[in-house]
């Protein structure tokens, strides 16, 4: 079995590597992070001009939602996201998904990540971005357990829980040994593994990258997401050329009591606000460089259900926040409330894929390549 | 070149119950292979990789007989017997959501209200008294056992291929409903039948409450039937039923038979998936178990269907359903399908045509019976070549139990393992896509992996993976001795030279020697050589 990247390396070899290997040469770095379960997009960014959004929601609609223009606030959990907002470096897409994506988690999920409305494409978008991209050892990488569907394929990705798990255990000597076990290696897969895997052992160690303190007067919150995020800055800060990036929060699935100003959702979206907030101050000046989206599976129902919850729907909303981002803006093409998508959800007006490939643009990749049968809308979150 | 002999062995010999099937006769061809290669290179393929207790059940009853003795198992009653512990392995769907249901659910059902804040402590505190009884418990046990009998079975080959057809069909626990049914889908309709005709299986499969909940094919009415209000869950958020769903019909023809390059069309998909409405679930009022499979007639779409070939008059019924899983599974395209993932499972990654021609037509001779199927590939010379030996890549179910089997035996299967499966991107019930998990070794080659894998087999080695209980060479050992033990074949000079050098620049002094041996084994276990098999 050769990879991708065997194979590009023997081309190169002869002088032939073909046309697809053209490197982006970009500087710039997209985080994607996936919010699972599917987040209830009308509380996290409630249409509080829509006449037609309190009776769907008696006991769940924020109370006290922070403002965001005329007809979108935020919710009040997500305060330490406000000063983005208005520092214009934070954008809200609304009534945004698949196209009748269908209300499982798991396919849901898996349309998305591989980005393919239709069939299930074999690799994910990401991957598919990221085969224009250079040979460092943390070019693509996903800061969770196993590398998500949305980087699986055949470029090379790397994936671990936090970077102080990416070391090797047995000290220094047993490095060394693995380093030469991979170097002789028959396999010529395992051979080019080997090396990355050490090559990013080394920097980690080298550079200290897991203990890199925060910068720019960040405080970060001691949550998994704060971590995560905490290690991505950390990378971006040590210039090892990242340039995509994944990493992922659950407990969206708020079926029962999700709670309204206070609760199970609104911590979550504590979590998240407050991790992304502490992101942009670490990276400050950087952020210039970084774009980050974060999206889920679907949203949910507009109607709160029997059990004080909400159920698997269709349209949510992203936040897209970055240096670059036309941001202080709420762009959608709302739908409204009082004709719903099959009588229950949020329709969604804007396909998710113009957004994520707007999105690689903005980081030097092109976007139109990656989504099979898809031809991106223009959606503006950029200049 | 050698010739192994031909053997004959009679059912009973083996165990298993008098005239239940013919005799195992193995006619294993000639091999360049040395006899203590082709031992390794059996254990590895057939098994989950050599381990002290199967080498020397393999000298006792010698290569052929043990071969035989595995396409023909007996019982095993020392794993029974430590399977017996678990409380869940034997329910029923049925019981399976009587007996763990969701704590919510449990106190609904004394009267409670959940809705309530008060409600909500109750649940959370009926968790924290009883984890025991919580729903993952189903999915805990039946990972445990997954991995006992994958480390200590003898049955070994019946595991690898539990393992195969459960991947074959996959059936996701993600899937809500699904954990409740999970553990009787592997116990029911995949393992009674790997060794039987494929028509069983797919037929079992396809009518197990896991995979009609998993694939939507419950849900799956003719056009214009309504399925009655309060037959369905809140929880689950399956829409009620309002037409044709192809999802179950389209992975039947892609994914369990004929394979997604036969030809087929969009046409055919939609017209399986009519022959299939009304194949779905007992739904009975105030009965929330969705736990057998029933045939709802007033649903079936009973006019005429023509699927790939198969003409299907109207009025058939339930018929309809099974006249198309007759022809699917009988359909060459199948056999070639199933022929080319078992080679590529027990072979090579790249298993070649003409093997898979071979085992192809041995299937359709056969009717589909399995067990002449897997024969066909242990008596072909492409098994048994030395160019396929060592050139698989390693799962990650099949490092982390081959690790184990390695140097040790597995004594109880603690959480760290599932946890070491999770990291290595192969948590086990929990593939998500209905294609299962990859078998080549692109799909598990990567950097991230590796150093997951190099960390493991330290932990291993060094005795701190709870539940294993390693058992290390003698002081004495040479590097190269234990190579050939952790390895099951010579190491490369190479590689020996590599582990030396590490050891020689640590220190030589003889108390050392304990940690020197684990070392030497941590680094083997994490070699790229232990990643093949």
């Amino acid at each position: 079995m050769i990879s991708r990247r065997a194979l590009m390396q023997s081309l190169a070899a002869f002088g032939a590597a073909p046309a697809f290997a053209q490197k982006s040469g970009s500087k710039k770095t997209l985080v994607v992070v996936f919010l699972r379960g599917g987040v209830d997009g009308l509380s996290m960014v409630p249409p509080i001009g829509d006449p037609a959004l309190a009776p769907l929601r008696p006991s769940l609609k924020p109370t006290r939602p922070l403002p965001l223009d005329a007809t979108f606030g935020l919710h009040p959990a997500m305060s330490a996201l406000a000063p983005l907002f208005q520092a214009k470096q934070l954008a809200v897409v609304h009534a945004v998904g698949l196209p009748s994506s269908p209300r499982s988690h798991f396919e849901a999920q898996d349309i998305l990540e591989s980005g393919s409305a239709g069939r299930r494409a074999r690799d994910g978008w990401l991957n598919r971005a990221g085969r224009a991209l250079d040979d460092a050892a943390f070019s693509m990488v996903a800061v969770q357990n196993g590398l998500p569907g949305s980087m699986q394929g055949d470029a090379s990705a790397l994936a671990f829980p936090s970077l102080k798990d990416l070391r090797i255990g047995g000290g220094d000597v047993s490095a060394a040994t693995f380093e030469s076990l991979y170097a002789q290696a028959v396999d010529q897969a395992l051979r080019t593994s080997g090396h990355e895997a050490f090559d990013s052992v080394a920097k980690v160690k080298t550079e200290g990258l897991a203990e890199r303190p925060p910068q720019n007067g960040a405080v970060w919150p001691r949550s998994t997401l704060g971590r995560r995020l905490q290690d991505l800055a950390r990378l971006i800060h040590a210039d090892v050329g990242l340039h995509l990036a994944a990493t992922e929060l659950g407990g969206f699935d708020t079926h029962l009591a999700q709670g309204s100003d206070e609760g199970q959702l609104a911590q979550r979206l504590k979590e998240l606000s407050e991790a992304l907030a502490a992101f942009a101050v670490d990276l400050g000046p950087k952020l210039a460089d970084v774009t980050l989206l974060t999206m889920t599976e679907f949203g949910r129902t507009a109607r709160e259900n029997g059990t004080r919850g909400t159920d698997h729907g269709t349209a949510s909303a992203s936040l897209v926040l970055g240096g670059g981002v036309n941001g202080g803006r709420v762009l959608s093409d709302w739908p409204g409330l009082t004709k719903l998508y099959e009588g229950r959800d949020l329709a969604v007006t804007t396909d998710l894929r113009s957004v994520m490939s707007e999105c690689l643009d903005a980081t030097g990749l092109r976007g139109k390549d990656v989504f099979p049968d898809f031809t991106p809308a223009r959606v503006g979150l950029f200049g | 070149m050698r010739r192994l002999a031909l053997l004959m062995l009679t059912g009973c010999a083996t165990g298993a119950p008098p005239g239940a099937t013919p005799p195992v006769t193995l006619h294993l061809p000639p091999t360049a292979l040395t006899a203590p290669e082709q031992v390794t290179h059996a254990l590895h393929r057939l098994a989950f990789g050599p381990s002290e207790a199967d080498r020397q059940r393999l000298a006792a009853a010698g290569l052929e007989g043990w071969l035989a003795a595995q396409l023909e198992p007996g019982v095993d009653p020392a794993i029974e017997a430590r399977l017996s512990g678990f409380k869940t392995l034997s329910l029923t769907v049925a019981d399976s959501f009587r007996e763990y249901p969701r704590p919510e659910q449990r106190l609904k059902a004394l009267g409670v209200d959940v809705k309530t804040g008060e409600g909500r402590a109750q649940a959370r505190q009926l968790a924290r008294e009883n984890p025991d009884a919580l729903p993952r418990q189903l999915l805990i046990e039946l990972t445990q056992a997954k991995l006992l009998r994958a480390a200590n079975s003898q049955r070994q080959l019946e595991e690898v291929l539990v393992d195969f057809w459960f991947n074959h069909f996959n059936v996701s626990a993600e899937k809500n409903r699904v954990r409740w049914m999970v553990n009787a889908y592997e116990r029911e309709a995949i393992r009674p039948h790997v060794y039987g005709r494929f028509r069983a299986l797919l037929g079992a499969t396809a009518k197990h409450p896991a995979m009609l909940w998993y694939l939507d094919n419950w849900m799956s009415v003719r056009d214009g039937f309504t399925l009655p209000r309060g037959l369905r869950d809140q929880d689950d958020d399956a829409p009620r039923a309002m037409g044709l769903n192809e999802n179950y019909a389209r992975e039947l023809l892609e994914l369990h038979t004929v394979g997604v390059n036969a030809g087929y069309s969009q046409d055919d998909v939609r017209e399986a998936a009519r022959a299939l409405t009304g194949w779905g679930l007992e739904l009975r009022r105030k009965k929330d178990d969705f736990a057998q499979f029933e045939f709802h007639r007033l649903a079936h779409d009973d006019g005429a269907k023509q699927v790939f070939g198969l003409r299907l008059p109207a009025g058939g019924g339930q018929r309809d359903g099974e006249l198309l899983l007759d022809f699917l599974a009988r359909h060459p395209a199948t056999a070639k399908h199933l022929a080319f993932k078992l080679c590529q499972r027990l072979v090579s990654d790249t298993p070649p045509p003409a093997l898979v021609d071979r085992v192809a037509a041995e299937f359709l001779r056969t009717d589909g019976d399995l067990r002449a199927t897997y024969r066909a590939i242990i008596e072909s010379p492409e098994f048994w070549s030395p160019e396929v030996v060592a050139t698989k890549t390693r799962t990650p179910f099949e490092f982390v139990v081959g690790a184990v089997r390695a140097i040790g035996t597995l004594d109880e299967a603690q959480r760290p393992l599932a946890t070491a499966l999770e990291q290595l991107g192969q948590p086990l019930y929990r593939c998500a896509p209905p294609t299962g998990y990859r078998e080549d070794a692109a799909a598990w080659v990567s950097a991230g992996a590796l150093v997951s894998r190099i960390n493991f087999g330290l932990k291993l080695a060094s005795g701190r993976v709870p539940g294993v209980e390693v058992r290390l060479p003698p002081k004495s050992t040479s590097v190269e001795a234990i190579a050939l033990g952790v390895l099951g074949r010579p190491a490369s000079e190479q590689t020996l030279s590599i582990v030396r050098r590490a050891l020689s620049s640590d220190d030589e002094l003889d108390e050392r020697r304990g940690v020197e041996v684990s070392k030497v084994v941590g680094l083997l276990l994490g070699s790229p050589e232990f990643q093949k098999q």
